[in-house]
């Protein structure tokens, strides 16, 4: 076959794969026989990419209706691929607001539940999956069932988090949270260096419901870890008077840049800039929810800056008892492998949650963005065996390049949601790029 | 506008259906099944805080018996429509089509001859009421016959000629009638096909069509680079068609 001619999927890392999604309103027929559905793949490596080239791809894009809306509760029930975007759009003018969201808002429901996504929140609210009370699925066996904390707990838990391998996730119902107000009271802070990041993330945590930060991962020596340190709440009607704030017209990345846009240059250029901008160390701000929570969704399809030979991301988080020595040999580690990006985030983690795959536990998350180098499978192998050492553990919705003993030895939770698979998919039906890369399954 | 939608409940008819309904709009959904009518009543209701129920009845093209019926519920429950959108049709690729005799007969019956007939229904109750809005879906495929639309364009050709003709015939009492000529749109109808460049998306057009309606607009071609398109189409010499395979 001619490479040029044979259809190829990707995530949002843009490395591709042969195969086809298939994609209709109607997503229940649609996913009869499917091997995996994906939403609208911002997923960054392979979990939402086919094992094969002819399995059967199913998209959830279209089938995106509300099936139900309660303005007392605000429990909302939704087809799988409604997306964030829409949720925002409809329901934030009402005075409500997705529980947990995602650092962007082109995401579908069901990605969020199959990722159990997790927000600047998560030390408050924990993931996306907490908020589920019920899900209707497609079994592997064709059969559809429903599911939730309740109502067949297993299945539930194993899809939680669980990558699309339990089924096709048709309908989510979940719980909305009221707003106060349509504008987000923000702190940030300059902070000159890792250890006090942590220390400052420790303090605003519990004043502050959402917290993250920006780390320059550029910097080593004494001010290894200096960046930004946000911290917000929902504004009081009160303080934020009566004012919309105004729709984000985004902008769309025209042409992939050449694979040397992002050299270590311009990278640290990018980061001293972000660092300065913040000439004050501390201010206070109203700032609109999107720019707050969806920075990057300001310049649509941003991830063809790295251009064609695609990128990946190294999210991993370090529990709490390995302390923050552990986080500075870490980003000592990082700094000194290379393959920086200007996107370095860190996260306070919360209580781990009971989807058996779920990626936070109560530590601290990190993530960086990385192009696709030579060198990435060692980066990445090195970084994984120092998280492997720290009881930490990688997250599966940005990952491409971790080995199976890799994983294996970082996910002592495995052999439960393995159990849990054999039991709704004994056939190994349900696979993706990932499982056959992660959990041995067969192309 | 009190519109009543044939084929709303997918594609560019369901991105109309959440325009309408979102900017408070009454909306009546006519399809050919009751458990998709049902979900996507409920969908519309949900976008506007302060929405009645939408309501909806069923309605199969291929069942021209039911129309009036349909039409007599929608007026029942939006107290007498004035607007009528009809985006319903039957797509099949021309190797499809060749290969299925019978169902190149349904694709024609339900695309021109059935639409014309739930038409003349529709158009009738808006004149007895002082005219309305009536848009009706044909398709930049029937603006020329083409290899790779021979028979779908001929039906939504004569589909054109009589939406003009109506536009024509009954304008001046009220009436406007707009025939809409999508390009390539990215919904499930095409969901196989390689979208070609200029390829729309259904909000996109949703947006054309609802502005063209509220200005009373005869003709559309969303997205609008396809009138350009078309323009050339239209003038390209007979021995150019029979060489190239657009
Ligand atoms: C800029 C950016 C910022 C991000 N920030 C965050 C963040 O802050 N926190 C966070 O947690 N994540 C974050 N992510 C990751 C993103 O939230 C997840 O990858 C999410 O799952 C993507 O949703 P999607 O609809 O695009 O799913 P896809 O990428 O299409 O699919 C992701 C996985 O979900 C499965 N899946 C999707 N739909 C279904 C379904 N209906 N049934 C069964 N399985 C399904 C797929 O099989 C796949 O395994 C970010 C991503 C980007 C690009
Ligand atoms: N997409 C394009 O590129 C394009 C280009 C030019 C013109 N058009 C025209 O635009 C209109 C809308 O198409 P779309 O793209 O939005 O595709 P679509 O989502 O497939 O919409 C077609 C609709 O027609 C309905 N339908 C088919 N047969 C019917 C019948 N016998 N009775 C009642 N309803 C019937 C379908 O209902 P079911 O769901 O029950 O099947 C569906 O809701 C069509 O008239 C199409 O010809 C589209």
């Amino acid at each position: 076959m001619n490479p040029r001619t044979t259809p190829t999927l990707s995530g949002w890392g843009r490395l591709p794969a042969p195969g086809v999604e298939k994609l209709s309103e109607d997503l229940e027929r649609l996913t009869r026989g499917a091997a995996l559905t994906r939403g609208l793949g911002r997923s960054y490596g392979d979990s939402s990419l086919p094992a094969k080239a002819d399995d059967l791809v199913a998209c959830s894009r279209m089938a995106d209706r509300i099936l139900g809306f309660d303005p007392e509760t605000g429990v909302l029930r939704a087809e799988a691929g409604f997306s964030l975007v829409e949720l925002n759009r409809l329901f934030m003018p009402r005075g409500w607001f997705s529980p947990v969201t995602p650092g962007t808002k082109f995401v579908t429901l069901g990605g969020m539940v199959a990722s159990d996504v997790h927000g600047k929140n998560h030390h408050v609210e924990g993931c996306f999956g907490a908020h589920v009370r019920s899900l209707r699925m497609r079994l592997a066996d064709d059969s559809i069932v429903d599911c939730g904390p309740e109502q067949e707990p297993e299945l539930f838990d194993a899809t939680v988090g669980g990558m699309g391998l339990t089924g096709h996730i048709l309908e989510v119902e979940f719980s909305l949270a009221r707003i106060p107000s349509r504008w987000i009271h923000m702190e940030s802070e300059r902070m000159p260096s890792i250890d006090e990041f942590l220390a400052g993330l420790g303090r605003a945590a519990p004043a502050f419901p959402m917290t993250m930060g920006w780390i320059d991962c550029l910097h080593r020596g004494r001010s290894m870890g200096r960046g930004i340190l946000m911290a917000g709440r929902w504004a009081e009607a009160s303080e934020a008077g009566e004012l919309a704030p105004r729709a984000a017209h985004p902008l769309t990345m025209p042409v992939d840049l050449p694979n040397l846009a992002i050299n270590d240059l311009t990278v640290a250029a990018f980061n001293a800039l972000y660092y300065w901008k913040h000439l004050r160390r501390r201010a206070t701000t109203l700032v609109a929810p999107d720019p707050f929570f969806y920075p990057l969704d300001a310049i649509l399809e941003w991830n063809r800056v790295y251009g064609p030979r695609g990128f990946t991301q190294y999210q991993c988080v370090i529990p709490r008892q390995a302390g923050a020595p552990a986080v500075r040999e870490f980003m000592d580690l990082l700094t000194k492998l290379g393959g920086a990006s200007p996107l370095c985030v860190i996260k306070d983690c919360g209580p781990e949650g009971r989807g058996m795959l779920s990626f936070p536990l109560e530590g601290t998350s990190i993530a960086v963005d990385m192009a696709v180098s030579p060198q990435i499978q060692s980066i990445v192998d090195r970084l994984n065996e120092f998280v492997i050492a720290a009881g930490g553990r990688i997250y599966l919705t940005k990952d491409r390049f971790t080995r199976p003993e890799h994983y294996r030895a970082m996910e002592p939770r495995l052999e439960r949601f393995l159990a849990a698979r054999e039991k709704y998919d004994p056939h190994r039906k349900l696979r993706s790029g990932q499982s056959v890369r992660l959990l041995g399954d067969v192309a | 506008m009190k519109a009543v939608i044939l084929g709303g409940t997918t594609g560019i008819g369901r991105a109309i259906a959440r325009r309408l309904a979102e900017r408070g709009d009454s909306v009546f959904l006519l399809a050919r099944e009751v458990d998709d009518l049902t979900r996507s009543a409920e969908d519309l209701t949900a976008r506007h805080p302060k929405r009645e129920p939408v309501g909806h009845a069923l309605c199969d093209l291929e069942r021209p018996e039911g129309f009036a019926a349909a039409l007599d519920a929608a007026d029942a429950a939006l107290g007498g429509f004035d607007a009528v959108i009809v985006t319903a049709g039957l797509f099949a690729t021309q190797d499809a089509l060749e290969a299925d005799i019978e169902f190149t007969r349904r694709l024609v019956t339900v695309n021109y001859a059935n639409t014309v007939v739930f038409c003349e229904h529709a158009r009738k109750r808006l004149l007895t009421r002082g005219g309305g809005r009536l848009a009706v879906f044909s398709s930049v495929a029937g603006d020329r016959g083409r290899k790779p639309v021979a028979i779908y364009g001929s039906s939504k050709a004569g589909l054109s000629v009589y939406l003009e003709a109506l536009d024509h015939k009954f304008h001046a009492q009220g009436l406007s009638v707009l025939c809409v000529k999508p390009g390539f749109v990215k919904t499930g109808m095409t969901a196989g096909l390689k979208p070609p460049p200029f390829a729309g998306d259904p909000e996109q057009v949703a947006r054309d069509v609802v502005r063209a309606m509220d200005r009373r607009r005869p003709m559309l071609y969303t997205p609008g680079m396809w009138a350009l398109v078309m323009l050339v189409i239209r003038w390209l010499p007979r021995f150019v068609m029979r060489k190239i395979n657009f």
